[in-house]
């Protein structure tokens, strides 16, 4: 039987291209392209390295967001995955973690009910927009499966039952021993993602895109209303009032005027 | 959606759809006033809130969640005491400290109670009352030796369905930000990650709005007796900023960064109620097994506790550029920080990374070299006694922080700091005279 693994990702705004209009405070989102979440395509990655090394492995990506979307599953596929599924629904809109878990867990369980069980679930630790890294641990305990988050290297043994881990830490690492099934949440120090291959991007795409009636997900746990969650106020950070320019017509002298303020004001 | 359009007071003028930050507005028909349309939501509505000032009209309202648990069964502040090895985390003691003043807030009989699990570890006990708790909750079990997300995650839970705490406090830490997702998704309830800022009342929190932010807080009453926790983070990759509430479930659960919160003066000696809890847990309750604890031989990179960080950023060019940076440190006896930038582009390691997803910092003088200021960079060091920002673009956004700024090659300005720096002294006399 084949060895199953679904890989969770999302389609995120690159936040690091966003700014922000000065006068209106609101963001700018011309131009602002979606990308394949960070740590999503680590995810990914791993699961591709698994499929390179092993015979008979199958990848599965389960997505949630708008229509729009399933342009990061097209992507997962030509890089090789042999699946996307894409959950799409107004029903599922406003939805904070835990609402976004019942999701996920619900279009797992769902393709599991087709495919058999998932051998092994990947997650991207967080997601540059939300940075929550909540998601991929709520899913776990949705499915009752041992997880290892902050992944920085990965080993299946050849019984595809025995994976050994690097957990990173703050100040070093664990090593931890656990099997499959189980989840496991990954950072960009785990691997570094391939691009699309012409056959992938030219090739088939399985490509499914599910509602919450797909997934037959009980309504009353997603979206904004089942979300534990809410946003109170939002705003953009106020700017601390600028300081001033230090003057010199040359480096030097732009160095000596800094030190003599900063000497001035007994900051150093 | 978190608001909703009163049509009978929409003029369909479209004002609002220049508020929102995720183009969720647009027009739909309708007869009922002159322009023959009303502004409606669409399902790229984040319920964000933002438009709750845009309308002149009062047709955006917000729309109130009503309670699904009784929240009255719910009391005190718990802080999750982190420790590892029989190490307290700082976080942990400054949890304690802003808990403590966060109780007070809610009532004078609201405690601030630490949760403390591990083997041998009741000698820690004494470390929370000295900075702060009233009460520790002790769990000890040689299962809980080391963090474990299956053992501290059914520990927590059970702590939680006995004692029914009103918020509880995690150190936004590898451990912290493992374990509490899954106690939130086991006891339903809210957890918001990453919070910089905590509030409980609405007089406090319009306070902090009006004095930090550029929130309009004409819609919010400071009589409210609401005193549900307001839990301030950055979104959107750190150009927004959310306050996010747990209105309907218990507890109200949240991750704190490190180097955020205040400590409380240590008080030698103080006292409090130890409650000693035996946890139901079994060795098959732990599904993984960690074979080693390996503390980083690398480079330790302290950017919480230094008085001086000198960071890089894209502007380097590359990652020789960080030599320069590592000089300027030494000089001055600073450690090196980098922008996101140059770690996503593999110039540092991720420990030198300050910012939203990197460490938060507030040293007394923080050196920008050649970094823009994105946002989420913002987000980690803006709270530095003194900022000086260096680059080449006078319109980068840093300087909009920077307390100084130096327009120029960072190349060139660097080194006559570094030759200079010894002098300074010097040049201040000089200068006086």
């Amino acid at each position: 039987m084949a060895f199953k693994i679904i890989v969770c990702a999302k389609q995120v705004p690159d936040t690091n291209v966003i700014k922000i209009n000065p006068k209106t405070g609101t963001l700018i989102r011309d131009g602002v392209p979606s990308i394949l979440n960070h740590d999503d395509a680590n995810a990914l990655e791993e699961a591709l390295r698994i499929k390179d090394k092993y015979e008979d492995v199958t990848i599965t990506v389960v997505s949630m967001g708008p229509p729009q979307a399933s342009d990061l599953l097209f992507e997962c596929i030509a890089k090789g995955a042999d699946e996307g599924i894409l959950v799409s629904d107004r029903a599922v809109g406003g939805s904070d973690t835990q609402a976004t878990s019942n999701v996920l867990v619900a279009a797992i369980k769902r393709w599991e009910k087709d495919n058999g069980p998932a051998d092994l679930i990947f997650a991207g630790r967080q997601a540059i927009d939300g940075d929550t890294a909540q998601v991929g641990p709520q899913v776990a305990e949705k499915l009752d499966l041992p997880q290892v988050t902050y992944v920085e290297e990965f080993e299946l043994a050849e019984n595809m039952k025995d994976i050994t881990v690097k957990r990173q830490m703050e100040d070093g690492y664990e090593l931890i021993g656990l099997q499959t099934p189980c989840m496991l949440t990954t950072i960009k120090e785990l691997n570094e993602p391939r691009y699309m291959n012409i056959a992938g991007i030219y090739g088939a795409k399985d490509i499914k895109v599910w509602n919450a009636k797909d997934i037959e997900v009980d309504l009353t746990t997603v979206g904004l209303e089942a979300s534990p969650t809410n946003v109170y106020r939002s705003f953009t950070p106020a700017p601390k009032a600028p300081g001033h320019k230090v003057a010199g017509d040359t480096a030097n002298e732009q160095a000596k005027n800094l030190l003599v303020e900063l000497k001035g004001k007994h900051i150093i | 959606m978190a608001v909703e359009i009163l049509k009978d007071k929409c003029i369909g003028c479209g004002a609002c759809f220049k508020s929102c930050p995720y183009d969720a507005f647009e027009f739909e028909a309708y007869d009922g006033n002159k322009l023959g349309k009303v502004a409606k939501i669409n399902a790229k509505c984040s319920s964000c809130n933002q438009c709750l000032t845009a309308c002149k009209f009062g047709a955006i309202k917000e729309v109130k969640q009503e309670a699904k648990v009784d929240l009255s069964a719910y009391k005190h502040i718990w802080v999750f005491a982190e420790q590892r090895q029989g190490k307290m985390q700082n976080v942990a003691l400054e949890l304690i400290g802003e808990g403590k003043r966060l109780a007070k807030d809610i009532s004078e009989d609201t405690q601030i109670c630490a949760v403390l699990m591990g083997n041998n570890i009741e000698h820690l006990a004494q470390e929370c009352f000295e900075y702060g708790a009233e009460k520790v909750y002790l769990v000890e079990d040689p299962l809980l030796e080391n963090f474990t997300t299956d053992g501290y995650t059914k520990v927590m839970k059970q702590l939680i369905d006995e004692y029914k705490p009103e918020i509880v406090l995690y150190g936004a830490t590898h451990i912290g930000r493992d374990f509490a997702p899954r106690i939130a998704a086991r006891c339903n309830t809210g957890l918001t990650a990453d919070c910089t800022h905590l509030d409980v009342k609405v007089s406090k929190y319009i306070d902090f709005a009006n004095k930090n932010t550029t929130l309009d807080t004409s819609t919010l009453d400071p009589n409210d007796p609401d005193t549900g926790i307001k839990q301030t983070r950055p979104a959107f990759g750190g150009n927004l900023m959310a306050t996010i509430v747990c209105p309907k479930t218990r507890p109200q659960m949240s991750t704190v960064r490190p180097g955020v919160m205040q400590k409380e003066p240590r008080v030698e000696g103080a006292t409090g109620e130890i409650v000693k809890v035996t946890p139901e847990i079994t060795a098959e309750d732990i599904r993984i097994e960690i074979k080693d604890i390996v503390k980083s031989a690398k480079e330790m990179v302290s950017l919480t506790d230094a008085k001086i960080i000198c960071s890089g950023g894209r502007g380097l060019g590359d990652a020789s550029g960080f030599e320069l940076i590592k000089e300027f440190a030494d000089k001055v006896g600073g450690v090196v920080g980098s922008s996101r930038a140059c770690v996503d582009n593999g110039w540092i390691d991720h420990s030198h990374q300050v910012g939203q997803t990197g460490t938060t910092v507030k040293p007394e003088i923080y050196f920008a070299c050649g970094i823009s200021g994105a946002i989420q960079h913002l987000a980690g060091m803006q709270n530095s006694d003194i900022i000086v920002a260096i680059n080449k673009d006078p319109d980068a956004p840093i300087f909009e922080v920077a307390d100084y700024g130096i327009v120029g090659d960072l190349y060139k300005v660097i080194p006559e700091i570094i030759a200079e720096w010894d002098n300074a002294e010097a040049l201040f006399d000089a200068s006086e005279k």
